[in-house]
């Protein structure tokens, strides 16, 4: 099984941690999605929003979300080592998951792998390797930040990567002349429209 | 081959707009007060007759497990749960549904709301799938400013209410307790059964949980009658279906088919054949990495639906067809499945938890041929040991696929271990 660790010494010290006005808002949004005391089902949601303010997740922030939500921070803690998108050390501006599940292994995901970790400077770019990111027929896949980069080789990588040094977003999805999840080539269906 | 007016996922591929105007030119939303018109139990029986069967995995009947809810509503909601957290290996249909066709899940959501007496929904869509969640949270917002949701949907009277909730990673969610337990807050750790969810589920009320395709066919089938999707496939086994071709196929891809097509019309027609011709194939995962593989020599003829597959000893599972060519190391192939399910086990039941780390590392083992052939029937043992004794099916999922290598694949075993003895001897 898989528990979400940080070594001590890679965790810096956060004095405090308090939500953006903005993100506040969001909080109690999200909190309104479920019948009243139930808000801990808000945990996840809130603890995404914590991370996304901040890049990470501290462990004050995660005691300001059980605040908010009115949890024993433990439960919080739990919460943040169960789930994997949760980070508990600080990461590069660009988090590269690395799907390397079988679907994705049977076409190349050991290469990318090598290359991402080639990459991964701790500053632009971070790496994490991943299970199945669920988009098998698009494989190998990179998750980078919020966007899937799919149907990668070697070659398209390293110019997605590029471009991510420059300061560009590439384009998300497939990085050969495909649409979507259709056949290279076009769809063998729904062509009579 | 399916006919194109047969196919519900019109927009599959997202060539078309997939908001609501997109939605409704494609006839989503076309009267759905009629269809909520005909009340609860009729749409149940609709969907019985039908003979859709739960398109998450198991394959359960769907209008079964609608009829299982409580016939009125006492102090307890009702609440419908939709599983998007798809995360099975080899399976990525219902991303598509929720990126170019959300309208059609929100629709079905209000209509088996409607029918299992729910006034509130939850669609639970896996963390990564971030702009997949996107089209879906907008997808709501414009159905509650048309009016197709909210205090009288549709004009029905009946009020329905649909939220999304967004997971953090864990495969183990896509199990439908855990998938509670991570709605309400908690770690993701199955609860056992009895008691189901239709008595005791969401918060302790009658609660039930359907996967994404499940619910998103059910307007088209409501609309255009049982009949139409039960004279698709074979008897047991209607309808059309999501699959997802991936692996050594020459284009890889997602296309909604009829149900019980052949397998190899299925990867040929489609998916450009596999690498190197059909001749260069060497097995096949049908249904997801939970399913047993199954060798060339069945493929060439098997039928992908639900009782084609069972009698060989597999399944459709989430009829996502993982191709490997010759080329393949197979064994693995199927150790990184093992390690996939040694890191999603959530840790809760023993064999599991150390079962599956103990298989992984066997499987290693197996790989490079470093074990005495007695080892694997001692693997076979430890399989069948832990399958079956979990609250769950996670660790049957990681049992099945190397009982599937052994029984197929365990001359290649021996061959491994037998070539690695004899290098050792030599050296």
């Amino acid at each position: 099984m898989a528990m979400i660790t940080a070594d001590p010494k890679d965790v810096p010290h956060v004095a405090s941690f308090a939500f953006t006005p903005e993100n506040l808002a969001k909080a109690k949004a999200v909190m309104a999605n479920y019948p009243a005391g139930r808000q801990a089902s808000a945990v996840i949601g809130v603890l995404d929003l914590a991370q996304r303010q901040q890049g990470w997740l501290p462990r004050v922030a995660m005691e300001e979300v059980a605040k908010l939500l009115d949890m024993a921070p433990i439960r919080v803690y739990e919460i943040a080592t169960f789930y994997t998108m949760f980070q508990l050390k600080p990461r590069g501006k660009y988090l590269l998951q690395v799907c390397t599940t079988t679907p994705c292994w049977l076409r190349g995901s050991e290469g990318i792998m090598k290359a991402c970790r080639e990459a991964a400077d701790g500053k632009t770019f971070s790496v994490q390797e991943v299970e199945c990111l669920g988009g098998c027929v698009n494989a190998p896949i990179v998750q980078i930040n919020d966007d899937f980069y799919e149907d990668l080789d070697e070659a398209s990588l390293t110019k997605v990567l590029d471009a991510f040094r420059r300061g560009e977003t590439p384009k998300p999805g497939p990085q050969v002349d495909r649409q979507t999840s259709a056949p290279v080539g076009g769809p063998t269906t729904l062509r009579s429209e | 081959m399916l006919s194109d007016k047969d196919r519900i996922f019109t927009n599959l591929y997202g060539f078309h707009d997939w908001r609501l105007a997109g939605a409704r030119a494609r006839g989503a939303w076309d009267d759905t007060k009629a269809i909520l018109d005909k009340g609860h139990d009729a749409i149940i029986d609709e969907m019985k007759k039908s003979g859709l069967r739960g398109r998450g995995g198991a394959g359960f009947p769907t209008g079964l497990k609608w009829s299982f809810m409580p016939k009125e509503v006492k102090d307890r909601p009702h609440y419908l749960i939709v599983n998007a957290d798809e995360s099975e290996p080899g399976t990525c249909k219902d991303r598509d549904i929720l990126r170019h066709d959300p309208h059609l899940l929100v629709e079905g959501c209000l209509i088996a709301g409607f029918a299992m007496r729910a006034h509130a929904g939850y669609i639970y869509v896996r963390g990564e799938f971030y702009n997949e969640a996107q089209h879906l949270i907008e997808a709501i917002k414009e159905a509650y400013a048309a009016g197709l949701l909210g205090d009288n949907a549709c004009g029905s009277g009946w009020k329905f209410d649909l939220y999304v909730h967004r997971g953090a990673g864990a495969y183990i969610c896509g199990e439908e307790t855990a998938l509670l337990e991570s709605l309400e807050g908690k770690k993701g750790m199955p609860r056992l059964k009895p008691p189901f969810p239709a008595g005791s589920g969401l918060y302790g009320c009658p609660s039930t949980v359907n996967n994404v395709e499940s619910i998103a066919v059910a307007p088209a089938i409501l609309r255009r009658g049982a009949t139409w999707f039960a004279g698709l496939g074979r008897p047991n086994n209607t309808g059309t279906k999501l699959f997802c071709i991936s692996g050594h196929v020459n284009k890889p891809c997602n296309v909604e088919e009829e149900m019980s097509i052949p397998l190899r019309e299925l990867i040929d027609r489609h998916a450009g054949g596999v690498r190197g011709g059909w001749d260069n194939l060497l097995a096949v995962i049908p249904g997801g990495s939970s399913t047993p593989l199954l060798p060339k020599s069945i493929c060439d003829t098997i039928l992908m639906d639900f009782d084609s597959l069972k009698n060989e000893g597999t399944g459709l599972g989430t009829a996502a067809v993982i191709v490997m060519d010759k080329s393949t190391d197979i064994v693995k192939a199927i150790a990184r499945l093992s390690q996939f399910y040694k890191h999603e086990s959530c840790g809760q039941c023993t064999p599991c938890r150390e079962g599956l780390g103990w298989m992984w590392r066997v499987m290693e083992r197996m790989v490079v041929g470093n074990a005495r052939i007695e080892e694997i029937d001692a693997l076979q043992d430890v399989t069948k040991q832990v399958e079956g004794h979990t609250i769950c099916a996670l660790a049957d999922g990681a049992a099945w696929p190397i009982q599937g290598l052994i029984k197929h694949f365990r001359p290649e075993m021996e061959r491994r271990i037998r070539a690695r003895t004899e290098k050792l001897a030599a050296e």
